[in-house]
């Protein structure tokens, strides 16, 4: 008997998606299989499916957030669940109530899913300790973001083939970045080589123990990539207390047609939007189909967020 | 009360270089009488006997940092449970924060806290009144008055006086009519909105790192004013390799100061804090184990001077948060002892220094009769098994606040009684 059980607790896959830090190579890769599926569906004239018909899905988020709260939002009603979309970010944390009961007083409405955004670390995390249903992670602190990390592995896959072997840059404000830092998971374990590059002010201490190369140069940085995933630099770090000024910013590490030529002959450019136009990103690169991957990111995202609804939900 | 002898101990009293088998006699008034190899039953026939059974005999724990709620935070600790847990740990004197509610920065507050604690508590309690009005960093407190109540020292307990200008007129002051200052160093432009060390922990969790100059900058700020303004300056606990240097270089100067650390940042490193155990969010931050290490060598060589318990207790909901917002700090006085005893098991310091830094070297340092078991002196003793294995469950411990940063661990040594005066005022 106990062997039987031991099988089937490695079999159900994990009850909450909290980052990529938690997750196997396997059950990552099931992850982008099913959203895989999804894609030929979300381009057909009949999006619906009923899979999660009946179940509830809440959406919680405590930090504004546009493409991330509808593309879950989209995704949990093309599979046919009742999704319900709670603004946090001016409601009951004002009037003093804590994350936790916030949580039990959700919990009591028997969701199926819970979709979290926070602007602290580690919510998802104590969220997920106190309610019975799934929990995943939208993005919490500087953490992590794992359904960023998802989709875009699954674009790149989707125009090259495979991620092993390929290299990465990751360039931007890496230190407050969730996007970058379940990037620097996923594409390693994936089995990409991964570069990052920032000004020392935007890079975090010993970011080499996550397995990764550090670079101040785009020049050096950019060698030899087949991927550059550029960062958004939030306005207020833009002047004078992380950088000097934009334009400084633009000039050493704004992605340019000649900057992007150190990189790789058909090298690809990726970002997690919104983008600032002339800050990290020319504005007819952003545009350029031809290495812009940023429209297929958000087509994807839904699918890479059906498959994790479907995939999480008990 | 009659006399008592203590035999077939094993008495440790670095105060008087003794670690050796014999025994201790408490005369009638609760002070030693006699202690040693050549005492014996023979010198007090009419004294009541304790056989401690060849376990250890050190003088009773000055503990020189641990906050209790009252007033103002009852819920988190009272003088009562503060001292239950204190005894239990053998700790028989403590020096208590001032950043209650209100703060304990007036006349008036320090003879509610001495009336409170006198009626309340069983241990010796030597209370620390604030180093600025408030806490706030801006205007020093009646350092003469409330030394006159019976003030030992003054700390602004986890603040930092950030106005270099403030600090110096503080020193200035205090080094003329000879008052004992508690630094805690820290600088806020460097630690703002941050909680734990900043190095690959903080990456892997998403939250911000607090760089180890933050305490460096204010220890070398402080130092500097020292040779202006020579004052009894102390350091509440340093956490880092880099600080001990600053330290080290200064003492070979020839600089007159003193130096703390937690006990936490001797026997944990930022890896214990896990999947965001906000019991590990604590001040200073955890750090890396070369700092640990290099914190367990500067107690060795004597640039540290004492260790402390840095006793925060934490009501659960304070800690039930996203670990940037939870509360900082862990309990810590009943486990201070048996925790630095695993030092001395895993062979990083011997026991007389370890003794040392909890005993006769926080006494000295605050100036005050406790630590050693001279003949004359106040019979405060702690009796220890030094190796009977336990684990450690918050549930047990006799803190009103439940928040240890060694859950479950599994530790090695602990007290079998405690006296205070003579009087055994602890059985395990």
């Amino acid at each position: 008997m106990a062997v039987v059980k031991k099988i089937s607790a490695i079999k159900n896959s994990p009850k909450h998606l909290l980052g990529i830090q938690n997750l196997s190579i396997l059950e990552a890769k099931k992850i982008l299989n099913e959203a895989k599926t999804f894609i030929k569906l979300n381009r057909s004239n009949t999006k619906k499916l009923d899979s999660l018909r009946g179940k509830t899905q809440i959406n919680l988020f405590f930090e504004p957030s546009t493409r991330t709260q509808s593309s879950f939002d989209l995704a949990g009603k093309r599979l046919g669940a009742d999704v319900m979309t709670m603004n946090m970010s001016n409601s009951a944390l004002k009037k003093g109530e804590t994350l936790i009961d916030t949580a039990m007083t959700l919990n009591a409405m028997h969701p199926d899913l819970i979709v979290i955004r926070h602007q602290d670390s580690g919510a998802p995390n104590l969220l997920s300790q106190k309610v019975n249903c799934a929990v995943i992670n939208a993005g919490d602190g500087r953490r992590e973001h794992p359904t960023q990390a998802l989709l875009d592995a699954l674009t790149i896959i989707s125009r090259k083939g495979n991620i092993e072997g390929l290299k990465i840059a990751i360039c931007g404000d890496i230190l407050h970045s969730r996007v970058a830092r379940s990037n620097i998971y996923l594409m390693n374990m994936l089995g990409a080589e991964v570069n990052v590059i920032a000004p020392k002010t935007l890079m975090p201490k010993s970011i080499e123990r996550l397995g990764v190369k550090a670079f101040t140069n785009m020049k050096k940085g950019l060698d030899g990539c087949d991927i550059v995933m550029m960062l958004r630099l939030q306005n207020e770090r833009m002047q004078g207390s992380f950088l000097p000024s934009k334009r400084e910013y633009y000039e050493y590490f704004g992605l340019t047609p000649e900057k992007l030529k150190f990189a790789k002959k058909n090298a690809l450019i990726m970002h997690p939007g919104p983008m600032n136009r002339g800050v990290e990103i020319d504005t007819k690169l952003a545009d350029d189909i031809n290495v812009s991957l940023v429209k297929e990111q958000v087509e994807l995202g839904v699918a890479v967020r059906m498959a994790c609804l479907k995939l999480y939900c008990k | 009360m009659n006399e008592k002898i203590i035999i077939n101990a094993r008495v440790v009293d670095p105060s008087q270089k003794l670690d050796e088998m014999g025994a201790v006699i408490i005369d009638k008034n609760g002070k030693v009488k006699a202690i040693g190899k050549k005492v014996t039953k023979k010198d007090c026939p009419n004294a009541e006997v304790i056989d401690v059974k060849k376990n250890i005999l050190i003088p009773g724990i000055v503990d020189m940092k641990a906050f209790v709620g009252e007033p103002g935070f009852e819920y988190k600790e009272n003088f009562r449970t503060l001292s239950q847990a204190a005894l239990a740990g053998g700790v028989t004197s403590i020096v208590t924060m001032p950043n209650t509610k209100p703060i304990i920065d007036n006349v008036s507050m320090v003879d509610f806290i001495m009336r409170r604690g006198r009626d309340k508590s069983k241990i010796n309690l030597f209370p620390c009144a604030s180093l600025t009005k408030q806490m706030e960093g801006k205007l020093m407190t009646e350092f003469g008055l409330l030394s006159a109540k019976g003030i030992i020292g003054f700390s602004d307990v986890n603040k930092t006086v950030q106005n270099t200008e403030t600090m110096a007129r503080i020193m200035d002051y205090a080094s003329d009519i000879g008052v004992l200052i508690m630094q805690h160093a820290e600088d806020y432009e460097l630690s703002k909105n941050r909680c734990i060390n900043e190095g690959e922990v903080s990456n892997r969790l998403g939250l911000s790192g607090i760089s180890s100059i933050a305490e460096k900058i204010i220890i070398e700020r402080d130092l500097s004013l020292l040779s202006e303004f020579p004052c009894r300056y102390h350091i509440n606990q340093i956490s880092s390799k880099n600080s001990l240097e600053v330290i080290k270089k200064n003492k070979l100067n020839g600089k007159k100061f003193s130096v703390g650390v937690s006990i936490n940042n001797i026997s944990l490193n930022e890896n214990d804090i896990g999947d965001f155990k906000t019991f590990l969010k604590l001040s200073p931050p955890l750090r890396l184990e070369d700092d640990r290490k290099a914190l367990v060598q500067g107690i060795k060589n004597g640039l540290i001077d004492v260790i402390v318990s840095d006793h925060t207790p934490e009501d659960e909901e304070s800690k039930r948060l996203p670990f940037a917002q939870a509360a900082t700090g862990a309990i810590g006085v009943e486990t201070l002892l048996p925790l630095a005893l695993e030092l001395y098991h895993n062979e990083s310091l011997p026991l007389n220094k370890i003794i040392e830094c909890l005993t006769i070297n926080p006494s000295n340092i605050l100036k005050i009769n406790k630590g050693t078991l001279k003949k004359g002196y106040d019979a405060d003793i702690c009796v220890i098994d030094l190796n009977k294995p336990w684990v450690v469950k918050a549930g047990d411990l006799k803190s009103k606040s439940k928040n240890t940063a060694i859950e479950d661990k599994r530790l090695q040594g602990k007290v079998l009684m405690t006296f205070l005066q003579g009087e055994a005022v602890f059985k395990n």
